[in-house]
Formats: C-alpha cells, structure tokens, sequence
C-alpha cells in the first residue's frame, strides 16, 4: 500500500479506537447514550458544523485555510432574517443567501489568488467584514418566527428514517460522500492534494491552481451559507452573532481527523471520524451533567493528542534539545 | 594572489606547506538497511583543491554530511589537523574549522549579508550589546580578502545564487574554516560566475585552505583541481593526482564500464513540419524580439550564460509567465492568452529547470507524479481509474528504465536521475509534439546522463521538436542539431551542428573574444 | 577541457566594498522601504486623526485621547508579545484565553484576601501566564509541532480551565480597591502612566530584538528556520522564550485589563487573539515570519483603537465597526504584500543592472 495511504489508514483506525472507547465508555456511564433520541440531538447540535467541516477539509488539503466560515454562516443567518421581516418568499431568499454566500466565498478566494495575500491572514480580515455585514444588516434585531415547514426542518427527523436522523445529518452524510468522491476519486481532488503537497510542481503539470481554490473557497461560501440557513431555522432565530466563534471548532475538527495543516495530506474518511469524535465527547459531556461550555478543554486536549501521539516517542527523545 | 594565475587551465600552485588538513578513514553508515557509505575516505592537504566524484548513490553526499557533522559514522575515524576528532554536530564540524557550501545556500532571505555571515556569533560591544558597525566592517574586509564586491548592508533578499556562494564562503571564511567543502557550487552558475568563483577557490587555495570539490562536470574537475577522489557504490575506489588522467579514466573509475560517451549522430536527420515557431516574443526587461522555429524531428539547444533568459521564453511559451508582444504558434495553433492549460493541449510538454520544486510533487508515489499530467485522458465517468494509471506509470517506468522500489513509493525517495526519468514520463505520456526540456540532465550521474541523450534523441527521431536549454557545452554540442544562444535576453546567434564549436558558442553568449 | 575566458570586470569604478559606508544599492532602497512600513501607519493615523477631527473637533478632546490611549495599552502589550512569536514564523492563538484567566484569577485575589498589595496581584498575572506561555513553548518547541494547532489547543483548554473554576461568577467594581482601579486613570500631565508605560516596555522589546544576538535569532529563525538550525541557532530555546514571554505579557495584561473594566467573568478576552494579530498584520510584522517591528506592531495596535473610537465620535452606529475594522485589516495586508512584491523586485533588478 502507498505510504501515505497507510499513514492515513492508522490515523483513520487511531480514531475508531478512540471512537469505540468513547461509546464504551459513555453508554456505561449513561444509558441513555446510545438511544435513538440521543443520537438525535447529537445530529441536531453538530449538524452544521460537521457540514463546514467538508469544504474546510478541502481548502487545508490545497493548503489554505478559511477562517470566515462562521461570519459566513453569521451573514446568511442574518440576510436570511432581514430579507423575511420583509416579505420576501422564502425560495427567493434561498437563492439570494446561495448567491451572497458564493459571493463572500469568490472574495476571499479572489484576494488570496489574485492578490497572493495569505489566507491566514486575509480571512480573519473577512471574519471580521462578514460578521460586520452581518451586524449591519441586523443591527440588535432579531428575527424569529419562521414558518414551521421550514423550522421544521430545523428540529424534526428525517421522514423515512423514524425520526432519529436529522435533516442536517443525512445532509452531511450526502455532501460527505460526494465530497469524499470528488476528493479521492476524481482528478480535481488528485489536483487539490497536488497543490497542497507542492503548488509550483502542481502548476507546471498544468493544474489550474487558482482557479480550483477560487472554487474551493466559493463552495466553502456556498456551503457555509446552508448551514446559516439550518441554524437559523433550527433556533428560529436570526441573530447577528450566530456561529460566533464556531470556526476554531471547525478548524479543529479538520485537524483532529488527521489532514495536516502544511495541505496535501488528508482523508474524508478521516474527517468523518473526527466529527463523530467530536460530536460524541460534546454529548457525553452533556450527559454527565459536565460543563458545557467547558468542553472546549476536551477538544483542546484531543487536538494536541492528535498531533503529539504520532510521534510519541520522538518527543519524548526531543525534550533534551531545549 | 595575482590575477595572471586565473587565465591558465588547471595550474599546480603548491601554496601552502600541503600538510594534511583533514584525513577521513574507512567511515561507514548505513541507514536501517540502506549502507549509503561502505568504505568512505578521503584526505584533504593544505593549499590543494581535491575533486570528490561518483554516481549518484555513490556515497558522496552522505561523505560530505559525515564531515558536517550531521551525520556521525558508524565506523571509521576522521582526523583534523592530525587530531582525532568525533563530530556530534554542525557546530563541532565548524570548530573543527570544516565549512561545507551546499548547492542551495541557506541564507536568511530578511537579513542583511553581514547579519546573514555572522548570525549567532555577531561582534559585541559593551553589555553583550550587537556592534553593528564593526560587524559591516569585518564583512566588507572578508569580501575584500575574496576580491568581490558585495555590499554587506544589503538584504539577502533578491541576491544571485552565485551571490549567495560568496556570502556562504564569506561566512566559512570569517569562521577561519581550514577546509571548504563545495557540493556541486557550479550547478546553478554563468560560465562568468564560475569564472569568478574559480577565481575565488584559487585565493583560498594560496592563503593554505583545503578545498573538497564536488562535480559532475569533469572539464571543471580538470580546471581547477589537483587531486581527485572517485567513489563508488559507497567505497572510495581511486585516489590520485589529475595530472596524467583523462575522463574517460574517470568515467571508467566512477561506473565500473566502459560508456559509449556521444550518442548517435545529432544532425543527421532531415527535420519535417515546424511544430513550434515563436515569433519576435517580448517579454519587458526579461526577453526581447525572440524568433525562432522548431521542426518536427529536430533537436533544438538554446545555450547562454545564465541569466541570458532563456528559461523565461521557455516559461512564457508554456505560458507559466505572461508576456508583452510577439506569437506563439504550435502546429500552426496560435496560443492566445497562454496558459499552461492551452500550451499542453496544444501539444507542449515542458521538463522543467528545478526537479524538485517544479518538476515532481515529492510527496506523491511515482505512479501519481507519472499520471499528474494525463488525469482527464486516465479518467471515466469522472473518476480516475486506477488500474489504467498503474497501467501507465508501469508502461513507462519500463520504457524508460526507471529504478524504484514500488510505483507507489513516494518519490523523493527515487535518486536524481530516477527523478527526471519520471519528469520525463509524465510528459512523454501526453505524446507532445514540442518537448522543452530545462537542463535535461542537471544533478544527474553520467550514466543517466546519457540515457537521456539518447531519449532525446529517440524521441527526436520519432518525430517531436525538442527545445533543449542547456548550459553545458558539451552535452549542448553533441545532441543538437541546431544551437541558438541568447544573451542578455536576445537571440545573437544561430549555430548549425555543423558549424558549432565550444569557443563559438561560448563568445557568442559572452559578447566577446575568448583566448585559448 | 574547456576553453577560459577573460573575466568581463564586474566592477564599477568607486563602487567595492570601500564604499559601502555610502549605504549604496539594495541596503538603502530595503532600509527606506522598512521605514515606509512603519511611517505609513503613523501617515494613515495622522490621516484618520486629522479628518475626524475636522468634522468632530471633540475627538481631540483630552479625555478621548486619553481613552484611546488606555484602550490600546492591553492590545499594545499583547501585541509585543505576539510580535516576537510570529517573528519566529509561529502564532499564539491562546492569549485571549491566557488574558481572560489571569484577568479572573487575579483580580479574585482581592475578594479572597482582602488587604493584599497590588504588586502581589500583578505578580500572580504574570505568574499565570508565564505558566501557560512556558507550557506552550515546550510543545511547540520540544513537539516541533505547527503553533497553530498547539495554541488554538491550549485556547481550548485554558478557556475551558476558566469556566470550570470561575463560570457564573464575577468579580465587579465593587470588590476591587480604589487603588487598583485608578491605575489606568491616572495621568502625567494628561497623559495616562499606563501609557507612558507600556510605550517604555515597547521600547525596550524593540530594543532588545534589534541589539542582542537572541533577538535576531527569532528573526533568523523565522526567515529560514532550516538554516537556523544548521546555523547552530539555539531554536527550541528562543521559541520556547518567545512563548513564555507571550504568555507572561498576556498574564500582566489580563490584570490591566481587570483594572480597566472593573466587571470580569469567564468570558474575559474571548476573540482577543484574532485582534491581536490583526494589529500586528496591520503594523507590518510578516505573518511568516523574517521582519517586522515591535514598534510598527503597536502602532498598528494604537490604529485600530483610533479607528474604533472615531467611529463612535463620528456617530457612525457601532454596528459598522466590525465590518470597517475587517476591510481595513484586508487593506493593510494587501497594502503589505503590495509593498514587499516591488522591494524584492527591485532588489532582483537591481543585481541584474550590476553584473
């Protein structure tokens, strides 16, 4: 097997330990854990963060990084507000917020193709417009009181699944496996991790290198937006700091599932994990009456594992060079 | 030292008392299960510059970062100035008094030369306090001794490689390094800045530094060196005097075989259609009023001393860089608004100058890098399919006897030559009918060398226009059929093979008289 | 063999190495386009100053400066410590975090131990924060992991560590002795000490990176940290420093800040980090590292206070405060890039036009 496939692979088979474990131990602490109802709220809390953790696998893999993904998510929550308080039908305004969201995605993509400027930096930047925009369009208004076909969609279960997978879950579940496709399958995804491992080599075998990542950061806008928009619907509210904050968790996410933060190495698979990980210690947490907002300790905690264990014994050997 | 001694060829200028410097013997290191170095040894005298040469996977870079101090030996012992000594790293190397000048030279791109020369160690004045002024001065003294002149206030941003050389040797000098260690300094030089640097290696050799110099280049080894070390399969397997050798001698030395050293007649086909044809391209302040044709079935050169602009035409006819004014044309396609998207489906494939960087994606098997530029012919339904890619890389890894462990290893780990015999095949399997191919065979050992000769020439003889850019001389003479040279980023010469010979091409690309 | 050549004379006349105390070529053009990095700040707060106080004349009041220079004080300070991490080509994302904890911890000393000198208390901040700055700097020096996904861990975590020991409670106004929260009020001839202060500190730390061998390590390492290494540069020691003095500062900042706000609970300097870093990007320090200046830091840091405060004098709604602060954040960094492209293009002609 390839050598970086068998890298991924233990990395992917580190985290199903670290998966059977988590589910071990939580549903002997808790019997609830592993309830149809449970796992329910589970979809329904982490819904849109395992979404944007998909175009944001893809972007670290080319090896850029969008942290303007909750302002984005902010921005369409609030677009979406504004637009309803003023009688707008709710499939025009899908396609407005589609629009826009494409549109914020293109302008971070354009400044750091066009304008070479680093992604790192220039996002934060947008961080702060997008979520700006945000404040603007809103102000300190809240909007709620949406129509329940659609907020519906937000709380409910998927028909056909008996209730306990959430809309937003089979949504990630469908993006994951195209994502995953495009991305191992297909010669844009082969061009992604091109790009990542080496952008010049990448440029001279004829990779359109800015145009993909143009692409890349419009999908992620695109996407990001659609998780505004089942936020929204979800707490039916439209508030100018939805998602504040949410992009560490994202990005986090992204790295706990083993896609290396220089780009070019990554897996969906492995991403899928993370974001049941993830989402699996944020419930046991909740179920053991822990802190809530204090779980970001055990996120921290997974996120240094994940990069330390690798090279375990190599640390330890290196804390002589101090 | 006076300037006269520079113009002769390979004088013997016993400077210096020749004591031994420097005497490595039996080193041995292997890596797990790799043994990079058997039998290493070699011994440096004062006042001598001594020639290392070998293949690749020879051993000599493992060789060179044993007496770095990176690596420590698992056997053997090193002697300095008479002294055993047992390097642990490249601070102790540089106690010792050893400097090694790689290829790529370090430097520190946002700080000045003098900072760049004497970071970690810079002069200090009251209160351990940085004596900035001092610092200057004693730069600008060492780049005096070395009769360059570099402004040590300068950022290193933007200088030459052959700039960079300086200031490496600068630094080894001002660290009273007694033996230099140059891995192949002249891969990336004009023939004037291996002049200068020649110039520079005979005053280090009169003030008593030992000089290991390390080349593929053997018209250099014979210039400038006295003595020479041939390695081979990691053991060192000829030390002797130059004098009285020839590099056929050294050839022999270095592969064990006798090698058919010219590969068939260049020149002797007839050319067909034009498959590329440039027309008064202009790029500001880079290229101007280029024209020329290649023909199906011919091999082009376009010599020229580095920095002439050669690689930038090639780039903007591939389209990687734009340009002002002028055409491109490919098999009678006008290219528009060039993109390297454009250029290769119109039938360009282009090897480029820098293997690592631009010409591989390192991290990726050997089969990925293969198929890197055919992915939309290797794909169905969307999806690529990967025995149709195993397919390929194997198809080709064969025809060109590529050696690798496994298609999917990744392929930095394959040595130079296998390397561009893979930058070869990923452009080979899009059958281009323009091949442009950037120093061919750079950081390559002479056996690869010539197995890219004859690629080339096979390829020309099935059909493809080559345009070949190449700065040495001999290889630019015996696969060409035809040669142009540019200088200073115009065309001032056209050469059949016929006609060429190496003084020709060399005043042509120098714009002046050359004496022999 | 080859045949020789007569080597073209690469030398002008009067232009060796005699002359370099006449600061030719590549050196003076890099020096003034340093200089222009940091004076284009001080010109575009001069600019923003100047028209806003033309239309709103009560911007220039003693009191607004005096607020937006005690605004800038906390941002200034961490904006030195973040400086010296991003020097070296990393990034502390956990300062935020590093400020809310100590401003919390420390300022709680004041209800449990009622009497206890001040000094004590600034001292248990930086005590805080040189712990967590030291935990850092081991990682990302030992682990030679990215700093990015260490400190946006420990971000986690020390934010995390907060809420568990302090969250639903607040230390407020009232607790506090009247002479701790008159530490940023108090002025020398209108001028708050606090600022005069942090100013002296900046120049120090500007000092301290352009005059000692440790300091132009960060930057050596930051511009090529391979050749750092095989340049014998103690690089796990400097970033381990780097990071510890981060964090130390972030810690004394934290008690700065609770002397500044009065009211702290575990939410104190929650998004701190991504603002710090706008300041810096915006002062000119590189984000991968090689260059920049402590100085140019602060005063991006003082810009975008200015801006903050211009926009409330202006009576423009402070909901368009972020939006404005993000597009200038993309100005300064297009600005930036714009800058450095020209300088190395220049130089690169410049070796050209002598050979």
């Amino acid at each position: 097997m390839n050598n970086a496939l068998r890298a991924s692979a233990r990395w992917e088979a580190g985290l199903v330990a670290v998966l059977v474990i988590l589910i071990i131990v939580s549903s002997s602490v808790s019997p609830q854990f592993l309830t149809g109802n449970n796992l329910f709220n589970v979809g329904l809390s982490n819904g849109e963060i395992a979404i944007m953790t998909l175009p944001m696998t893809l972007i670290i893999i080319s090896g850029e990084i969008d942290l303007s993904v909750a302002s984005i998510l902010g921005m369409a929550s609030a677009l979406l507000g504004v637009l309803w308080s003023k009688g707008l039908p709710m499939p025009a305004i899908f396609v407005i917020v589609a629009v826009v969201g494409l549109a914020a995605g293109a302008v971070n993509g354009l400044l750091v193709t066009r304008l070479r400027l680093p992604s790192l930096a220039v996002t934060i930047g947008t961080l702060a417009l997008y979520r700006g925009i945000a404040t603007i369009l809103l102000g300190p208004n809240t909007v709620a009181n949406f129509p329940t076909a659609y907020t519906n969609l937000g709380v409910q279960g998927v028909p056909f699944t008996g209730n306990d997978v959430t809309y937003s879950t089979l949504i990630f579940v469908i993006l994951a496996i195209i994502f995953g496709v495009a991305l191992h399958a297909t010669p844009f995804g082969r061009s992604i991790y091109a790009m990542g491992a080496s952008p010049e080599a990448a440029q001279f075998a004829g990779i359109r290198v800015k145009r993909i990542k143009t692409i890349l950061f419009m999908i992620s806008g695109l996407i990001c937006s659609l998780a505004g928009v089942l936020w929204t619907f979800r707490l039916d509210t439209a508030v100018q700091n939805n998602g504040l904050g949410l992009e560490l968790d994202v990005v986090a996410i992204v790295l706990l599932a083993g896609v290396s933060i220089f780009g070019g190495k990554g897996s969906i698979i492995g991403v899928v994990l993370a974001v049941l990980v993830f989402a699996g210690i944020q419930n046991a947490l909740l179920l053991t009456n822990f802190n809530q907002e204090a779980t970001g300790i055990v996120t921290g905690a997974l996120l240094l594992a994940s990069v330390f264990l690798p090279n375990a014994g190599r640390w330890v050997r290196s804390l002589s060079r101090i | 030292m006076d300037n006269a001694a520079a113009s002769q060829p390979g004088p013997r200028q016993e400077a210096g008392d020749g004591r031994l410097m420097l005497a490595l013997r039996h080193a041995a290191k292997s890596f797990g299960a790799v043994r990079a170095l058997v039998d290493g040894a070699v011994e440096l005298r004062a006042g001598e510059v001594h020639a290392l040469l070998g293949e690749n996977g020879a051993g000599k870079s493992t060789l060179v970062k044993i007496l770095a101090g990176v690596y420590q030996p698992d056997s053997g012992t090193l002697e300095v100035a008479g002294r055993e000594v047992a390097l642990h790293g490249p601070a102790a190397a540089r106690a010792a008094g050893i400097a090694v000048i790689y290829q790529e030279p370090t430097l520190f791109p946002d700080l000045t030369v003098a900072e760049n020369m004497f970071i970690g160690r810079q002069p200090l004045r009251s209160g351990r306090r940085i004596d900035r002024r001092a610092m200057h001065d004693e730069a600008a003294a060492v780049f005096k001794r070395l009769g360059v002149p570099l402004d040590p206030a300068r950022i290193a941003r933007g200088l030459s490689i052959a700039d960079q050389q300086v200031v490496e040797i600068g630094k080894a000098l001002s660290l009273d390094a007694r033996v230099i260690v140059m891995d192949e300094p002249t891969a990336a030089l004009s023939a004037a800045e291996t002049g200068r640097l020649f110039d520079v290696i005979r005053t280090l050799r009169g003030q008593g530094t030992a000089v290991l110099f390390i080349s593929h280049r053997l018209e250099e080894v014979f210039e400038i060196c006295e003595q020479v070390t041939v390695m081979r399969d990691g053991s060192h397997v000829l030390t002797s005097p130059l004098a009285g050798l020839t590099a056929a001698d050294l050839v022999r030395a270095m592969v064990g075989r006798e090698l058919a050293e010219r590969p068939p007649e260049a020149g002797a086909a007839t050319p067909g259609e034009p498959v590329l044809i440039v027309e008064r391209l202009t790029r500001e302040g880079v290229f101007t009023d280029i024209s020329l044709t290649v023909r199906a079935g011919e091999i082009v050169a376009l010599a020229g001393l580095v920095g002439s602009g050669r690689s930038e035409v090639a780039r903007s006819v591939f389209g990687i860089d734009r340009y002002d004014a002028g055409s491109v044309t490919v098999r009678g396609r006008d290219l528009r608004r060039a993109s390297p998207t454009t250029a290769m489906s119109a039938g360009i494939g282009f090897v480029p100058e820098d293997r690592r960087q631009q010409g591989l994606v390192m991290d990726m098997s050997v089969q990925q890098n293969v198929a890197l530029a055919s992915l939309g012919r290797l794909r169905s339904g969307g999806l690529i399919r990967a025995s149709a890619e195993r397919a390929m890389a194997t198809d080709w890894a064969a025809r060109l006897k590529i050696k690798y462990g496994r298609l999917t290893d990744p392929v930095a780990m394959l040595s130079g030559g296998n390397q561009q015999k893979v930058v070869l095949a990923k452009w080979l399997g899009r059958k281009p009918a323009v091949l442009i191919v950037d120093e061919p065979t750079r950081g390559i050992d002479v056996a690869t060398k010539a197995e890219v000769h004859h690629l080339l020439a096979d390829l020309a003889k099935d059909g493809v226009g080559v345009l070949m850019i190449s700065s040495e001389l001999p290889e630019v003479l015996s696969v060409s059929d035809r040669i142009l040279v540019m200088r200073e980023g115009r065309l001032v010469a056209e050469f059949s093979h016929a006609d060429a010979s190496e003084e020709a091409v060399m005043s042509a690309a120098m714009g002046q008289q050359v004496a022999t | 063999m080859r045949s020789t050549l007569i080597p073209r004379r690469q030398q002008r006349p009067g232009r060796g190495p005699a002359d370099s105390g006449r600061r030719t070529g590549g050196a003076a053009l890099a020096e003034r386009v340093f200089r222009i990095r940091e004076s284009s700040i001080v010109v575009v707060l001069a600019v923003f100053v100047a028209v806003t106080a033309s239309v709103q004349p009560r911007f220039l009041s003693e009191t607004n400066i005096q607020f937006v220079l005690i605004d800038t004080t906390v941002f200034a300070l961490l904006a030195l410590g973040e400086t010296m991490v991003v020097i070296s080509r990393n990034v502390d994302l956990s300062v935020g975090s590093v400020l809310g904890l100590s401003a919390y911890a420390s300022s709680n000393l004041f209800g449990s131990h009622p009497g206890i000198p001040i000094p004590l208390v600034f001292l248990t901040g930086l005590g805080i924060g040189l712990a967590c700055g030291v935990v850092n700097g081991i990682m990302v020096a030992a682990g030679r992991v990215p700093s990015l996904v260490v400190t946006l861990a420990t971000l986690y975590i020390i934010r995390g560590i907060d809420i568990l020991l302090f969250s639903g409670k607040q230390v407020v106004e009232a607790e506090l002795p009247s002479a701790f929260l008159q530490i940023p009020k108090s002025t020398i001839a209108g001028i708050p000490d606090l600022a005069i202060a942090v100013a002296v500190v900046i120049g120090i730390g500007a000092y301290y990176l352009r005059t000692y061998r440790s300091g132009r390590d960060l930057y050596a390492i930051g511009s090529n940290p391979e050749a750092a290494r095989l340049a014998g540069i103690p690089v796990g020691r400097r970033v381990f420093t780097a990071f510890a003095v981060s964090g130390a500062i972030a810690g004394v900042a934290g008690v700065l800040w609770a002397a500044q706000y009065g009211t702290i609970d575990s939410s104190a300097g929650t998004g701190y980090e991504l603002q710090v870093i706008s300041a810096v990007v915006v002062g000119g320090v590189a984000i991968f590292g090689g260059s920049g200046s402590v100085v140019g830091a602060a005063l991006g840091a003082l810009l975008l206070s200015t801006i903050t405060t211009a926009l409330y004098v202006l009576g423009i709604s402070p909901f368009w405060d972020q939006a404005i602060w993000g597009f200038l954040l993309i100005l300064a960094i297009t600005l930036d890039q714009t800058i450095t492209v020209r300088l190395t293009s220049a130089l690169r002609q410049r070796r050209t036009r002598h050979e």
